[in-house]
Order: structure tokens, then C-alpha cells, then sequence
């Protein structure tokens, strides 16, 4: 990639998203957060714990996986 | 209106160290003061990354929780605006990890200035295509560099890395970005 087309990739990016305006908050959100405290953390349900054990699972068995998986992370 | 001195500065300054102090020792008043001093800005910087204003406020608060169950390890002689930013920014990546193909583009932040009329629609669906299918680090790195315009050191002390990784994840997304492109038959 040329620098050409580093550029023309950039202005076309930025022709379609655009930068966000910030309107500020729509309200003060501590209400939600003294909610939030008394929830206290959250736990990972059961699935979540199977879904990581059959990932580990199918990296053993198929290493060559390994590289896109970290890609994507 | 007459200015501000340097000992009113000083004042200010020790007022916020001392804020800061009862943080770290558990003190919840003194975790409203900084949660209403801060919580526009944290909300600010994730909704630039995350794109829904629905979901950076969920965020904000997710991550002033973690900032008040870690009060114990903020070391106050460092400032709280950073500290959070960087914890603000490792949130919004996961969510974009999670929501890699509904990140909102145009449809909710953006609504209020369309985008460039000119771009042909063909041409602007596979941008978005190929947008949304960047990686999430990738991603982050270019929503703040190339359409937020932050700065790659700002960047680099949100998200916890050295400017070079920056400027290599951003040369990395633009690339990737005229891969998708070219795949999807447009040759920008």
C-alpha cells in the first residue's frame, strides 16, 4: 500500500463515519451507580465458564487455530 | 472577574489530593465528589470509542464500579483522570469485541450530520462492511486516530501502550481496511 492509497483509505473512512458529538450526559447517572454498588459484581454464569473450557479445548486440539484466535483479540 | 492566583490554584490542588487520599482509603463521599467531577468525561471518551449513547452510559458506570472496588491500589500521587480513561478505554474495547458487528455507525450518534452525500451508497456500505469487520483493536485505534483525531500519545496512555504500537495498529487498520475493500470488489 502506497501512501496514495493510505490516504484516499483514510478520506473514505472518514467520509462515512464521522466524529461523534458529544452532547454531554443526559442526566446525572450516580442514582444508577448507588444501584449498581448494591448489586455488587457480577457473576459469569455457567455457560460463559463451558464456553471458555470448549475454547481451550479445541486450541489443544487444533494449535494451528492459535494465531487467528490472538489476531481477533 | 478577577483571576485566580497562583495560591487559589494551590488550594484547588491540595483540595483534590486530599479528595484523592480519602478515595483510596474507601471513603464513599469522596467517591461522589470524583464520580460527579469525572463521569462527563469518562462518558465523553467512551462514547467516541463505542458509538451508542445507551451503551457508554451503561459503560461510565461499569467503569466507576471497578474504579471504586479498586480504591485500594489508586495511588493518589498520580492523577484520577488518566487512571480512569485507561480503565474507561479497556471496557469499551471489550464491548467492541462483543458487539464486533453492530457498532453503530451513522444510525444514532451521527444522525445529526449525515455523512458525505457525495460517497456513492455501494461505496459507503462496503466501507462500513469492512469497517466493522476490523478487529477490535484495530478498531479503537482507528475510530480515535483517523476519525476522532486524538493525538497517538493520548491514545497510547488511554489504551496502555507505547505511541510506536499505536502508529502500528493504525497503519495495520488501514490496511486491513483496503484488504476488506478490494475483497468486497471496490478499489478505492
Amino acid at each position: 500500500m502506497n501512501e496514495h492509497e493510505r490516504e484516499r483509505t483514510i478520506e473514505l473512512l472518514k467520509g462515512v463515519v464521522r466524529p461523534v458529538e458529544d452532547g454531554g450526559l443526559s442526566g446525572d447517572l450516580w442514582p444508577r451507580m448507588l444501584r449498581r454498588m448494591e448489586e455488587g459484581p457480577m457473576r459469569v454464569p455457567w455457560f460463559d465458564w463451558a464456553l471458555a473450557g470448549l475454547v481451550v479445548l479445541l486450541l489443544l486440539l487444533y494449535p494451528g487455530l492459535i494465531p487467528r484466535v490472538l489476531y481477533h483479540l | 472577574m478577577k483571576p485566580a492566583g497562583p495560591a487559589a490554584g494551590k488550594r484547588e490542588w491540595s483540595k483534590l489530593v486530599e479528595l484523592l487520599e480519602r478515595f483510596a482509603r474507601g471513603d464513599l463521599e469522596a467517591f461522589e465528589a470524583l464520580f460527579q467531577q469525572f463521569q462527563g468525561e469518562v462518558y465523553g471518551w467512551v462514547l467516541r470509542i463505542v458509538r451508542d449513547r445507551g451503551a457508554a452510559e451503561d459503560l461510565t458506570i461499569e467503569t466507576f464500579w471497578r474504579i471504586y472496588r479498586a480504591h485500594a491500589r489508586f495511588d493518589p500521587s498520580r492523577g484520577f483522570g488518566p487512571w480512569a480513561r485507561r480503565i474507561a478505554s479497556n471496557l469499551a474495547v471489550d464491548y467492541l469485541k462483543r458487539a464486533r458487528s453492530e457498532l453503530p455507525l451513522v444510525e444514532d450518534c451521527l444522525a445529526a450530520r449525515p455523512p458525505d452525500a457525495a460517497l456513492r451508497r455501494e461505496l459507503r456500505d462496503g466501507i462500513e462492511l469492512a469497517f466493522r469487520s476490523l478487529p477490535a483493536k484495530l478498531k479503537v485505534v482507528a475510530i480515535l486516530g483517523l476519525v476522532e483525531e486524538r493525538s497517538q500519545e493520548e491514545i497510547a496512555e488511554a489504551l496502555g501502550m507505547s505511541v510506536g504500537a499505536v502508529k502500528s495498529r493504525m497503519f495495520r487498520a488501514v490496511r486491513a481496511l483496503r484488504r476488506s475493500l478490494v475483497r468486497l470488489g471496490i478499489e478505492p
